[in-house]
């Protein structure tokens, strides 16, 4: 099995759905993360889940938004390491409502062409976001 | 004030009030000929939509009401840019209440929420229709003479049909339903119906290729056109087309009483020697549209029932 060293100092992002993480990876915009070392395992044998994603973040993690999180994937741990011991572990939480943090994709929505309009989307029974206006699913892109 | 974006908007009861009031107004149209005089209803059409703004027109028309507005976005202001939400703005100052029929999605919901005056969503794009599903619910109590324990068969494209989505989750909210959902594999329902919707609420549905066999246990057939335009291959169209024509001999295999609703425009999938047979109910429903659209006119607009002195429901609090 492919093995990353350990982490001294970051997060472990874990329980991603398998072929996601390369989406939540530019969604949470680790590219810009130029002092950290970021691994993205894919297709990570799971017993939970048979498949799943991970990133491994070693650095200074202080800017990320790990909100966002609970929303993209509900299903994800974040675990908080410091000198080498996990000092967290943290199941983001799914907020009701979201107001201009996700957009909605869908281009037949009348957020593609009105101007000024919130993109807002509402937690559905089933842990699911949709956009309050054209009711499609939110998806991370793999 | 309230408006109609959704289905859902209304509860079961408010629905079935306004099938009440809708059900007196169609024994009676000529005692509602004035309940709407010096109204104004705005019908705003951003895509053309000839019958229902012309539905939406003769309803408020009937009622003794005036009506504005245009019939397609070229000679709308929405041509020189204007938001939805500004052009609602302005209609507020001259109608009573406006129809907003609009290709993209969410776009009545977005007019909604700056409007002073009552929303009606006319279509918006392949999202939601809800006065269409209003009149389909009215034609089934009609012909049935009740909305519960009933099994009602989709027939076609139930992935895109937006009047087929609508109807389920409206009747969904009703004891007893079983559908049989009757699709081609490529235009089966989307998955969200049967997770969010049929399978939480503990409702008995089947999915099935197969209309004939099906017809025989259906209190109501809805059928729905198989657009061409949703298949990549020509051949996969032309035989799945094909496989749901309702004939007079395939009609032959259904019960006597049960209804066959469409809400039109049909191409194939209803022969013309079907609209003979005492089942067709696909003209009623437009009739029946301009009735439930005469009932919630009155209803947004707060006006009283002559029959009974009442609103249908209260729309103010």
């Amino acid at each position: 099995m492919l093995t990353v060293d350990e982490i001294l100092n970051g997060v472990v992002i874990d329980h991603i759905t398998a072929g996601t993480g390369l989406g939540l990876y530019h969604m949470m915009e680790l590219e810009k993360l130029h002092d950290a070392s970021v691994a993205l395992l894919q297709n990570v044998r799971s017993q939970k889940s048979g498949k799943k994603d991970i990133i491994k973040i070693e650095g200074d993690v202080s800017k990320l938004n790990f909100d966002i999180l609970g929303y993209l994937d509900p299903k994800i741990t974040i675990t908080v390491i410091e000198n080498g011991h996990i000092v967290n572990k943290i199941r983001p939480k799914q907020p009701q409502r979201l107001v201009n943090v996700i957009k909605c994709t869908n281009p037949r929505c009348v957020t593609s062409i009105e101007e000024g309009c919130d993109h807002i989307f509402t937690l559905t029974p089933s842990g699911r976001y949709r956009c309050v206006y054209c009711e499609q699913e939110f998806r991370v892109k793999p | 004030m309230r408006h109609l974006i959704d289905p859902a908007d209304f509860t079961l009861d408010e629905t079935l009030r306004l099938m009440d009031l809708a059900d007196r107004i169609h024994d009676d149209p000529s005692a509602y000929k004035d309940v709407a005089y010096r109204k104004r209803l705005a019908t705003l059409f951003y895509e053309p939509s000839t019958r229902t703004r012309l539905s939406f027109e003769a309803a408020m028309l009937n009622l003794g009401g005036q009506v504005i507005g245009f019939p397609d976005a070229r000679v709308s202001s929405a041509s020189k840019g204007e938001t939805v939400a500004d052009t609602i703005r302005i209609i507020s100052c001259y109608a009573d209440i406006a129809a907003m029929r609009h290709p993209k999605e969410g776009a009545p919901l977005r007019a909604a929420r700056y409007s002073r005056i009552p929303v009606i969503n006319a279509g918006d794009g392949g999202h939601s229709h809800p006065t269409q599903t209003l009149l389909d619910m009215m034609t089934i109590r009609r012909r049935k003479g009740r909305l519960d324990n009933l099994t009602i068969g989709f027939c076609g494209d139930l992935k895109f049909g937006r009047t087929v989505h609508s109807l389920i989750k409206s009747l969904s909210r009703l004891p007893g339903m079983r559908f049989v959902l009757i699709s081609p594999e490529e235009l089966r329902v989307p998955d969200y119906i049967i997770s969010e919707i049929l399978a939480p609420n503990g409702i008995d549905y089947v999915e099935t290729r197969n209309l004939e066999e099906s017809l025989p246990e259906l209190d109501i057939l809805y059928m729905t056109r198989v657009q061409q335009e949703r298949f990549f291959n020509e051949e996969d169209y032309i035989r799945l087309k094909n496989s749901y024509i309702l004939t007079k001999d395939k009609l032959a295999l259904a019960p006597a009483d049960m209804a066959v609703l469409h809400p039109l425009p049909r191409v194939n999938e209803i022969t013309l020697d079907v609209d003979d047979d005492p089942r067709a109910a696909y003209f009623e429903q437009a009739q029946n549209g301009v009735y439930m659209r005469m009932a919630l006119i009155m209803t947004l607009l707060g006006l009283a029932d002559p029959k009974t002195g009442e609103v249908a429901f209260d729309v103010n609090g």
